[in-house]
């Protein structure tokens, strides 16, 4: 397969970025878009040229560390994937590809296609985790009963990756459905119940204090998300947030 | 209805403890106080609909109801301000919203595909909305200047028929006619993502969510509908048979 790629290059993050266009050929369908990239790669190291450089870790769709826009979607084309899980017989040949960073104030530019979400990292850290004893006397979460339902709702909130595949989707670059993911999680279960108040007031407050747009609930969010995180969770958050401030 | 009454304490609390600022400086109380106000000014059309709609029905209740809006001391001297207020802001929100939204992606994307995951109403608010207001601009020149200056300008003695006659005539024209319904075609989109998408802000979901959505997207399309219906009707109406 023939592909012409248009990525964009950025020296580092202070410098002017624009968009450069490569020809590259002998693309299996059967590779992912990631191992596309290592040929590129490959083929600029021997040509002497910077390969482009792009985040990646564990290429089976779990980490949350492969990004890209590619053709104007977060992971491309295909739904419920990461960009390592998309395969390039997903496109023809002779086909155009633009793959450019996912784009936000609160995401950065690094290098290349590599973007500094530790703004996720900070919400997280602003309450998304349950506070427990750990100084011998910690009780089996098993002990407390929770509905399998709840169970469910929250198992499924948990498998927010992290990606910022919403971010990027997102016209106005919020990040909703990642904070309302974390924050849901925590609140459906009766561990999290204890620090619900805090915590939401909290995990909001950062995701303002970082520069993220305001969800206008258009969904894209939802349809571009490779786990399939719900907007469910984004009207729980607000219930959540609501009821926080009026205790607070 | 609950979580509607949890929302409106939330916003009033927050403008006692913080005024208007406090409003505006939670991304989430933003979405909730343009919510409500949406929500308020849904129901102020709805009820603009049924008033109008006797236009057509029976040109007496029209005139009748008319003038009882125009003249009670209630509906002039406390609702009109809280419906201005209300439209106001709605849009300076709106306004700010959008702002802020344009600044969280400095760097555009060369290739982005809005429409392979959000309506085109989703993602134009800001469009539909300009259109609106803009409509609101010329509707407050038929209608609402003349009738503060009919009132208390030139302070004329009240005369409770006059209310059909003035309308109709406003529906000569063929090009008002065509700006009135290019407008309410802007505003059923408008409606038809911000209706349904302002109980996702309130935080109302659940098994009633799919039926209110229902009844949201129903609404975004017959009240516009029946208001270009009620312009065309008095417009044709009037054409020499």
């Amino acid at each position: 397969m023939k592909l012409t790629l248009k990525i964009w290059r950025q020296e580092n993050a202070s410098a002017k970025g624009n968009m450069q266009t490569y020809p590259i050929d002998g693309v299996e369908g059967d590779m992912s878009f990631l191992e596309m990239l290592d040929v590129l790669n490959e083929q600029l190291i021997n040509k002497g040229e910077e390969p482009v450089v792009f985040d990646h870790d564990c290429r089976e769709g779990i980490c949350g560390s492969c990004s890209l826009q590619i053709n104007g979607e977060p992971h491309g084309p295909d739904r419920l994937v990461t960009t390592c899980q998309l395969h390039m017989r997903k496109f023809n040949d002779g086909d155009t590809i633009v793959i450019e960073p996912f784009r936000a104030k609160a995401f950065p530019v690094i290098k290349d296609l590599m973007v500094d979400r530790g703004a996720f990292d900070r919400i997280q850290q602003a309450g998304g985790y349950v506070s427990v004893n750990t100084s011998g006397n910690t009780i089996d979460a098993n002990a407390i009963p929770v509905e399998k339902e709840l169970a469910d709702e929250a198992f499924n909130a948990a498998t927010c990756i992290g990606c910022g595949a919403c971010v990027a989707a997102c016209k106005n670059a919020s990040a909703m459905l990642f904070t309302s993911a974390k924050v849901s999680q925590y609140a459906l279960l009766p561990q999290g119940r204890v620090e619900a108040t805090t915590r939401v007031l909290n995990m909001v407050e950062q995701m303002d204090k970082e520069g993220f747009g305001n969800c206008t609930n258009t969904g894209a969010c939802e349809v571009e998300c490779p786990k399939g995180i719900s907007l469910e969770n984004i009207a729980r958050m607000n219930r959540e947030y609501l009821s926080a401030s009026l205790k607070g | 209805m609950a979580i509607l009454l949890l929302s409106l304490k939330f916003v009033l609390q927050n403008f006692e403890k913080k005024t208007i600022m406090g409003i505006i400086s939670s991304s989430i109380a933003r979405k909730v106080a343009m919510a409500l106000s949406g929500l308020f000014l849904v129901f102020f059309l709805g009820q603009h609909f049924v008033i109008n709609l006797t236009s057509v029905l029976d040109p007496d209740t029209f005139n009748s109801w008319s003038h009882f809006m125009g003249t009670n001391g209630l509906v002039q001297g406390l609702l009109q301000p809280i419906l201005i207020f209300g439209v106001v802001f709605h849009f300076i929100m709106g306004f700010i919203l959008e702002l802020k939204n344009r600044n969280a992606r400095a760097i555009k994307y060369a290739s982005y595909k809005g429409s392979t995951n959000a309506s085109w109403a989703s993602r134009n608010m800001i469009i539909s909305g300009l259109v609106v207001l803009a409509f609101l601009g010329l509707h407050f020149y038929d209608f609402w200047i003349p009738e503060m200056i009919h009132k208390y300008v030139e302070s004329h003695p009240e005369d409770a028929t006059r209310y059909y006659a003035e309308t109709v005539h406003k529906f000569e024209s063929p090009v008002r006619v065509g700006l009135y319904v290019i407008s309410f075609v802007l505003l059923a989109l408008h409606l038809w993502h911000g209706f349904a998408s302002s109980f996702q802000s309130v935080g109302f979901n659940n098994k009633y969510s799919k039926g209110l959505t229902k009844f949201a997207k129903i609404y975004a399309i017959v009240i516009p509908l029946g208001f270009i219906f009620i312009a065309v009707y008095l417009h044709l109406n009037q054409l020499p048979h």
